[in-house]
């Protein structure tokens, strides 16, 4: 049992810390730092300055561009990156559809597409799910039906994440109605270019429109963006989320999220005192600190078992998938609960990189308040997006106790 | 004992259900929001029509002399329509200051007004670094001829864009945080020096910022006695805190009848997803707290106004505290249980989900009334 970090880990996260200090853009930072709105532009920006640093995909093996880092490389990077205040990378294409195309596209799909994810050329999406088939995705109807050399794709997919960037969006279609749901899905890649797309901004709670319903109306789709075989595209789907769940204990973020919760509690007062030496919310704070901590390590030993046996990770990993997600939300409640009536101003303006409060605001309204609640209401979808916290729950009572 | 609301309560339910279903469905309420005034004119009218804006006032003010149960019933309804206007502001909270402790002639000057609806007030005793103690005061008042002069700052007060006038609170001796020395003075919309910065709320109202410098008023415009007004205050927000309990509950139950709902229609699996045990235990929960929530409530209502101060402070801040935690548990099971759907800005339910948080948030969250609860607990035995 050893829980150090080697000297060449040490290493490793020395130089990461000094690439952020040198090339983190100090206009991006301050964006992230301050819960400002990010734009397609700046996430581009940042994964072409990593590209550039041969970062573009930690993970990836070498062989298709990747760094080929550890699991615990993989772990310092994201700690370092969420401190520093630099951009997440989008998940879609690096962490999603490229390992699918690794391990099940053709020759000619990994050679296209492959680099131009990690060079930060191609923005992918997700097409998943669909008005009736969220947690019961198996049902989804949106077909295709094959042409000659094409398919024909008809149907729509919702709770698409920023669709209205994207320039490829990875879709599970049916392909054929008879049997089990499961055995007549495709896994098709389509050009969000394609006539007959049409992207409809869906408002979230917090007025913000970065999720989609992405309708499809007679899309010709080539038969060579099928990936793997036809009526396959459930095997893949699953691989992809199980991909997808190790990156979901967001230590990083977590982490990030409870420095921005001490700053703020410093900050402010109550009887005079600064909020975090009170010691009921000193208390709230010690609790989700405790849970991320446990968290942390539960994460790593997961990832190091996998890493070890040479395996994929497996159902455990829908436990770092909701305790992550708790723990988010739990910060983001007491961010806006340390903000106290700082907590109820509604201010759109004030996430944009340029606005300055007026002097009345300034007097007493922080820099750090805008984006709280509005965080605070976002993040309500983390317990419910990717497999809800009940599915996540199915899965270990089935897979993990054999319930 | 009786828990039953009376036929004078039961028909004012009635006729504001059938308001709301008629003229102030959700859709019209989001169009209000994103209106110039921010609520509706001609909705504060028919509440003055209907007599809910003098309700509590005695009938020689023009009022109907009702009591703290009748404002409980208009605010579960306020909370079921999510209704925008500022009965809370005006008839419960700077109406009852008036009603309490305000001069005859004020009386008989602005309460008639307040219940024609021709007259909004706000409730100006908040400060940024006093949190949520209304003692915390920094604001000045001095003697400047026959009145009074005022500077100082107040932060988020609710319903101030469309005020005529605000209830502010001043120091007129002490240091910021001394129970004693605090005033409370009708400072006029139009006074000179005063400066307001308005914004939306998180839950589709209006508040604002509030600079007074140098403002100058009569001598008439202070209220109760001078430097004793925390009582005033304290009794007002108490009452206050009771009627924002009941809009809780009124929103509990709405949004527990919402997903409720949504748990029998709603098909995954081929099945309703309420033949899950799991969420069906879930929503169990939810009217456990819910049924809990109104029970506080009822307490805290029926005290709001008790003249033994000790009692009605510690049952008003239990229900505070305990609505607080019930409110956040119902609303982020309601938006859980819709998925995705509860956390779109189409439905009602993430609507109600981010009142109950705002209503956490306002005049002492759970944290602060459960520490004020707190300070009635006495070691056993003593």
């Amino acid at each position: 049992m050893d829980l150090t970090y080697s000297p060449e880990d040490d290493a490793f996260r020395a130089e990461v810390r000094a690439f952020l200090d040198a090339r983190l853009p100090e206009d991006v930072r301050a964006k992230v730092l301050l819960g400002k709105r990010l734009g397609k532009d700046d996430f581009m920006r940042w994964q072409k300055i990593l590209h550039a640093r041969g970062w573009g995909a930690g993970r990836w093996p070498q062989r298709f561009g990747g760094a080929g880092w550890t699991v615990v490389q993989d772990h310092i990077f994201e700690e370092e990156r969420a401190e520093a205040g630099a951009p997440p990378q989008i998940a879609f294409g690096l962490r999603m559809v490229a390992p699918v195309l690794m391990t099940f596209g053709s020759v000619r799909q990994q050679e296209y597409f492959l680099p131009k994810i990690i060079a930060g050329e191609h923005f992918w999406c997700q097409g998943f799910s669909e008005p009736g088939s969220g947690s019961d995705l198996a049902s989804l109807r949106t077909e295709a039906v094959s042409k000659a050399d094409h398919y024909v794709v008809s149907g729509q997919k919702t709770w698409n994440t920023a669709g209205q960037h994207a320039d490829w969006i990875f879709c599970l279609v049916r392909t054929r109605s008879e049997g089990r749901p499961q055995e007549g899905i495709s896994f098709l890649l389509i050009d969000m270019k394609t006539p007959g797309i049409e992207v409809r901004p869906i408002t979230l709670l917090d007025g913000e429109r970065e999720i989609n319903e992405v309708w499809f109306d007679e899309v010709q789709v080539p038969v060579e963006n099928l990936v793997g075989e036809e009526n396959k595209g459930w095997t893949y789907a699953k691989f992809l989320l199980t991909h997808e769940r190790t990156n979901n204990a967001g230590i990083g973020m977590c982490k990030r999220g409870l420095h921005t919760l001490k700053e703020i509690a410093t900050d402010q007062l109550v009887n005079g005192r600064p909020l975090i030496e009170d010691v009921r919310f000193r208390d709230r704070i010690a609790e989700v600190e405790l849970e991320l901590m446990a968290l942390e390590i539960n994460n790593l030993r997961v990832l190091s078992a996998a890493a070890i046996e040479e395996r994929p990770i497996g159902p455990e990993a829908s436990m770092l998938k909701i305790k992550g997600s708790q723990i988010i939300q739990q910060l983001a409640e007491l961010r806006m609960h340390a903000l106290g009536h700082d907590a109820l101003p509604y201010l759109y303006e004030a996430l944009e990189p340029d606005w300055v409060a007026d002097p009345l605001l300034a007097e007493h309204y922080p820099a750090y308040a805008p984006p709280v609640s509005g965080q605070y209401f976002n993040l309500r979808k983390t317990t419910i997006y990717a497999g809800s916290t009940e599915i996540q729950k199915n899965i270990i009572s089935k897979l993990v106790l054999g319930l | 004992m009786d828990f039953r609301y009376t036929e004078e309560q039961l028909a004012l339910r009635e006729t504001l259900h059938r308001f709301i279903a008629r003229d102030y469905d959700f859709a019209r309420r989001r169009a209000l929001v994103s209106s110039p005034l921010g609520f509706s004119a001609e909705a504060w009218a028919q509440y003055a029509d209907l007599g809910v804006l003098a309700l509590p006032f005695p009938q020689e003010y023009g009022g109907l002399g009702g009591n703290p149960v009748d404002i409980m019933v208009v605010m579960e309804l306020v909370g079921q329509g999510l209704l925008l206007e500022p009965i809370l502001s005006t008839v419960v909270m700077c109406g009852g200051v008036i009603r309490d402790a305000a001069s005859e002639a004020m009386k008989r000057a602005l309460l008639p007004q307040i219940g024609a609806g021709s007259l909004q007030l706000a409730f100006a005793c908040y400060e940024a670094a006093g949190r949520y103690d209304l003692a915390s005061v920094a604001c000045r008042a001095r003697p400047s001829g026959d009145g009074w002069c005022l500077s100082g700052r107040k932060n988020v007060v609710l319903d101030a864009p469309s005020a005529d006038g605000f209830l502010v609170s001043a120091r007129v001796s002490g240091q910021v945080a001394d129970s004693e020395g605090i005033s409370l003075f009708l400072v006029k919309r139009d006074a000179p020096g005063l400066t307001l910065r308005w914004y939306p709320t998180q839950s589709g109202g209006r508040a604002a910022d509030l600079r007074l410098e140098d403002v100058v008023v009569e001598a008439d415009a202070h209220v109760g006695s001078p430097g004793q007004a925390l009582e005033i205050i304290e009794r007002a927000v108490d009452r206050s805190t009771a009627a924002l309990c009941a809009e809780a509950v009124g929103i509990m139950t709405a949004l527990n009848e919402a997903t409720l709902s949504y748990l029998k229609t709603r098909k995954q699996f081929g099945v309703p997803i309420g033949s899950f045990q799991v969420l069906q235990h879930r929503m169990a929960d939810m009217y456990i707290a819910a049924e809990q929530a109104r029970s506080m409530c009822i307490l805290a209502t029926v005290n709001a106004d008790s003249k033994d101060v000790a009692v009605r402070r510690r049952v008003v801040s239990g229900a505070k505290a305990h609505i607080g935690r019930a409110a956040r548990f119902v609303g982020q099971q309601a938006v859980q249980l819709h998925g995705a759907m509860g956390v779109v800005d189409e439905l009602i339910v993430s609507h109600y989900f981010k009142r109950l948080t705002v209503i956490d948030l306002t005049l002492g969250d759970s944290d602060f009334h459960l520490a004020r609860f707190g300070e009635s607990l006495r070691p056993a035995g003593q």
